[in-house]
Order: structure tokens, then sequence, then C-alpha cells
């Protein structure tokens, strides 16, 4: 079923800021394998330069669509999940994300379009501090499998 | 924060060498308890060929972790890493054995930018498959 247009151009706001911890940035580091002292050692990322641990580059998928779960399982939005894969992913850094960072995220559904027999939404994540600071913005397209079809 | 790479000593066309990361059933179970991303495909083998995958597949961020891993340790400080983009292009099918399946990941350097940043586009392959196109990261040299 092809994905309702009506939704492009609106915005999702996380309802709660989102805390970067050390242990979140060492538990996911660990997970994608990456032993760097600057994910798990305070001392090893302030003697870099940082105020804290940092996180790795695709350390935002943990939380930039918090607020987006809401609109992607929305019946009239016609998303079916189980045709769901990622298509594309895209980070553009304003500064590292570290640890006592508190986040909000902006998401708003930038385009809906067909390609072929899928159906491909574009998501844009701002994400910034509770102060204003913009830090990170992600772009992110999920591909409905067959749902142009 | 700093790359320990040197912008005025890197040239583009520049190789960075292949390193291969190893991906196993347990690495994917790990990645979705960190990340939240609980899909069955990246876990469970009778759903993922009930949807008509060949077999457990690994999280397309996964794979992408693995590419930013790559880089990071290229220049030397993950702060350093200004942009970061990839398309998914192809699956890494994860076996049921000790093995697993293999993520080999290389580099170039494909252009030098002002303000002493370069751009690294990177190829990501598991076995015959490229697992990534469009890779590219903008990096912040010093």
């Amino acid at each position: 079923m092809p994905l309702n247009r009506d939704f492009v151009g609106r915005t999702y706001t996380s309802s709660a800021p989102y805390e970067v911890s050390r242990v979140k940035i060492s538990e996911f580091a660990t997970a994608i394998g990456d032993t760097n002292p600057i994910y798990h050692d305070r001392q090893a990322a302030v003697a870099a330069g940082h105020p804290d641990v940092v996180a790795p580059p695709t350390f935002p998928i943990v939380f930039s669509l918090l607020g987006t779960g809401d609109a992607l399982s929305d019946p009239d939005l016609g998303l079916n999940f189980a045709m769901v894969v990622h298509g594309e992913q895209r980070f553009e850094y304003e500064r590292p994300i570290h640890a006592g960072d508190e986040l909000v995220c902006a998401s708003t559904i930038e385009e809906i379009r067909s390609v072929g027999r899928n159906e491909l939404l574009t998501l844009r994540s701002d994400i910034s501090t509770t102060s204003g600071e913009l830090v990170c913005r992600t772009y992110n397209i999920i591909v409905e499998r067959g749902g142009a079809a | 924060m700093a790359a320990t790479v040197k912008y005025d000593e890197v040239e583009a066309g520049q190789e960075i060498p292949a390193v291969e990361y190893r991906v196993r059933r347990v690495d994917l179970v790990k990645y979705a308890g960190a990340s939240g991303d609980f899909n069955p495909i990246h876990w469970n083998e009778r759903h993922a060929k009930a949807v008509g995958l060949p077999d457990v597949i690994a999280h397309g961020m996964y794979t992408m972790a693995q590419g930013g891993r790559f880089v990071t340790d290229w220049a030397g400080d993950p702060g350093a890493v200004v942009e970061y983009g990839v398309r998914f292009s192809s699956m890494v099918v994860v076996p049921d054995d000790d093995q697993g399946a293999t993520i080999t990941i290389s580099g170039v350097v494909e252009e030098k930018r002002e303000d002493k940043r370069v751009v690294v586009a990177l190829t990501a392959k598991s076995g015959d498959a490229r697992v990534l196109s469009r890779a590219r990261a903008v990096v912040q040299l010093s």
C-alpha cells in the first residue's frame, strides 16, 4: 500500500530529553567491538581533549528516532513494518556527543517517494541540547519493500 | 580533541589498508541490546526465513558502525568525524556457527577539502557482496 503523503512535513519531538551516560556509551562501543579508550575511560577522553567520554559516530541511532515511533506506527501512514529495511543513513555532527549531554530530537518526515516497487521515507532528526545548541543532524531513509506495488 | 593524522601528510588517492571485522550471532545479540533494535531478522533464524531472507542478517547499523570504527581508528580520534553516511546495498548473512561472517572494510582518501578536512570513501564487503555503497566520511584532520 502506498504511504500517505499527507505525513510529509510533519515533525515529531521526543517527549523527554535523552541523557547520554558513560555506561551507555561504553555498552554501545563494546557491542560494536570497539575498545578505543576514549569511549570507555573518562581520563583517556579528557587527555584527548574531550570533556568526558565521547560517543561513537553511529551512537545517535540509539535515541534519534525515539520520537517517531508513534508516527511510523500510525495506521493512517500505512507503513507495514514487516517489510521495512534500512536504506540509507547519514550523520552530520556539529561536535562530538559526550557523556552528560541532555539531548532532544525533532524528527521531520522530509520526503516520501516511490522507487520501483518500493516506498522510500526520509526522516531528518535535529538533535540539540536542552539549551538549544544543535549537536547533530541525522538522515534516515527507510524502505518499505513492495509498498508501491 | 584532535586527529593524529595530519592533513599535510595525506594525499588524495591515498589508500587506507583493509581491516577484517568478524560478526557472529552473539555480536548481533549484543548489538540488539545496546542499540534497542530487536527486529527478529537479526537474531531469529526461523523468523528471518519466514520473511524470505536466506538466514539471520546483521543490522545495517552494525555494519555501518564497523565502518565508523575503521575511520576513527585511522583518524585517531572519534571526535574527528564530522559527517558519515552510507547506503545499505546488500545484506550481511550471519550463519549460526563459530566463524560467523566477515566484513572487510578498506578506504581511500577521495578528496582534500578546505579547513583541513578530507573525504574518505569506504568499501565494505562480505564475501563477494558490497554491503555498503556511497559510504563516505568527512574527517577533520590536524
